[in-house]
């Protein structure tokens, strides 16, 4: 099971900015470990963010994404105490949601 | 997406850093950058959550762990560390201290941090609670109580400890932190017997460290000082470790925590 | 010793100074940290308990109170003991493998292993050959080290010295002794000289 992430979200000048921390070892594949055994790959592939129940980023992941992503982006409208919903997928069929309110 | 122009940035920001005298200027840009995202702040929530279940023999929480605040009291406990603790009979640092909490109130033995590994097991219980403690002193100013004897006993080993030089290298803590402006390669390193410097080391560990995506308690990154000493290996929580942290704790007194930090 | 016996007096008075700062005056700091400075490590790997110890120059230049100018030249004499010269009597191997042993700062960690061979660790501290930027400023710039300086047979034997026990120049200098301490072997040297001297290595250029 994944550990929760961590989900900010504040509206401003009709604008809300939603700022999240994941937590995720986003191995690319390539890594070798002490004995020089490959890694196997595992990282994030798709993202989703919903503001109440609507889409509003979609994003694909892959391995140069860096280990504990962090991910900021802002849209249009939002009102304090609305529901911001994230969810991602790995390559190993993991998943992961969190919730947050709009402050 | 943020994220990668973020990366671009950074890439451009370290290849102009190559030509500069230091690279402290694009470490701080960087910090800037990803401050609002420390990823150590995924190791606090991991530790809050730590703090409150029962875990261990006892199937005890730490809820009632006593830093040095009252039982249960977090705010403000880290900047007050190392403290002497009168039920212990001895000075704790902040690890240290878990170690009594975890082996008092939950039952697990100091050993299963003790003789672990770094990042795994215990060991990794104990980065994630260290992350929930201090996040609770971040912006508050450090305060050692340097009118208890047994802390002062400890200030003046520690201060000895900081320059005694063994080893097949003759090193020293002195060596790379005894005076101004230096640096190993292109890390600056900062100068420990000064207020200065003594804030910007013990007022930002523990941290995240982004080139490994490791958390590293105060414990480890002494730990890793004495590795490239060459010295023998000190023991999780040891009376050198403590007493190198009251002489860093005590020399940054009055500075402002920055903790959980953000390291390259 | 009679370094020792120098120090004494000035160590006396330190901590008849602080005395007043500590319940437990009279309490002997220094033999407390020596104590510690056992008793807090274990031996890991190729990482020595032995290596708490300390020698009699590493003691006297971890005082609080720096040793007095006659104690340093009592150690810099003892040390000057230490230097090997070359067998056969030639300073200099190859530059480039010199170059290797200036940039590789591995060796004698506890996560290293027995028996391999150690890096020099000079760009951890020096400035040497001009295009390698990430270089330490614990140690003077080395840039152009023959070209400025010369390679009579005065400044050889010195670089040889120095590297082969920095001490014996400035007793407590914090150079390693590269030699004395069996850093580097006597052919890693060579070629350390060789990239510090040879007018086509990079550092004089």
């Amino acid at each position: 099971m994944a550990n929760p992430m961590r989900i900010r979200a504040a509206v401003k000048d009709g604008f809300t900015e939603v700022r999240v921390l994941m937590s995720h070892v986003m191995e690319t594949g390539q890594r070798k470990d002490s004995s020089g055994a490959l890694v196997p790959a595992h990282f994030i592939t798709e993202l989703t963010a919903k503001h109440n129940d609507k889409v509003v980023l979609l994003a694909q992941f892959g391995p140069s994404v860096s280990t504990n992503p962090y991910l900021s982006f802002k849209f249009q409208g939002g009102a304090k105490g609305d529901k911001i919903v994230v969810s991602w997928v790995d390559n190993k069929g993991d998943s992961r949601s969190d919730e947050a309110l709009i402050a | 997406m943020r994220k990668t122009l973020g990366m671009a940035a950074l890439a451009a920001v370290l290849a102009g850093g190559a030509q500069a005298q230091s690279t402290a200027d694009e470490i701080a840009k960087y910090r800037e950058m990803i401050a609002d995202g420390n990823p150590a702040e995924l190791f606090e929530m991991e530790g809050e959550s730590l703090w409150k279940t029962p875990r261990g023999p006892k199937k005890a929480t730490l809820e009632q762990c006593d830093l040095g605040q009252g039982p249960g009291v977090v705010d403000g406990a880290f900047a007050r560390m190392p403290r002497y603790f009168a039920d212990t009979g001895r000075v704790q640092d902040l690890e240290s201290r878990l170690l009594t909490c975890m082996e008092t109130l939950q039952g697990i033995p100091a050993s299963a941090v003790v003789d672990g590994d770094w990042n795994k097991g215990e060991r990794k219980t104990m980065d994630a609670l260290a992350a929930y403690v201090v996040t609770h002193s971040r912006g508050q100013k450090i305060q050692l109580d340097l009118a208890n004897p047994q802390t002062r006993r400890m200030y003046e080993l520690g201060k000895r400890a900081f320059y005694y030089r063994s080893g097949p290298m003759d090193f020293s803590c002195s060596t790379c932190h005894g005076e101004d402006g230096k640096r190993i390669r292109l890390q600056d390193l900062p100068n420990l017997t000064h207020k200065e410097g003594a804030i910007a080391a013990w007022g930002s560990w523990p941290a995240y460290r982004v080139s490994n995506s490791q958390f590293w308690t105060m414990q480890h990154r002494l730990n890793d000082c004495f590795r490239q000493q060459r010295t023998a290996e000190p023991e999780f929580a040891s009376e050198v470790t403590v007493a190198l942290s009251v002489y860093m704790a005590a020399t940054a007194q009055g500075g402002v925590l920055q903790t959980p930090g953000l390291k390259r | 010793m009679k370094a020792v016996s120098i120090l004494r007096p000035a160590l006396a008075a330190l901590l008849a100074a602080t005395a007043g700062l500590s319940a437990a005056a009279g309490e002997d700091y220094d033999a407390q940290t020596r104590e510690m400075m056992q008793s807090s490590f274990k031996e890991n790997g190729i990482a020595s308990k032995y290596r708490q110890l300390q020698l009699d120059f590493q003691k006297a230049c971890s005082a609080l109170v720096p040793p007095s100018a006659a104690a340093m030249k009592q150690i810099e004499a003892e040390q000057m003991q230490t230097v090997r010269w070359p067998d056969d009597g030639k300073f200099f191997g190859d530059w480039k493998e010199g170059e290797k042993i200036a940039q590789s700062g591995r060796g004698l960690t506890w996560t290293d292993k027995a028996g391999e061979s150690n890096g020099g660790g000079c760009y951890n501290c020096h400035q040497l050959a001009p295009q390698e930027l990430s270089f330490g400023t614990i140690g003077p710039s080395l840039h152009r080290y023959g070209k400025l300086r010369g390679s009579d047979e005065g400044m050889v034997k010195y670089t040889w010295g120095k590297l082969w026990n920095a001490k014996a120049y400035n007793a407590c200098s914090q150079m390693p002794r590269m030699g004395d301490a069996h850093i580097l072997s006597e052919a890693q040297i060579k070629h350390v000289m060789a990239y510090l001297f040879d007018p086509a290595s990079p550092v004089n250029q």
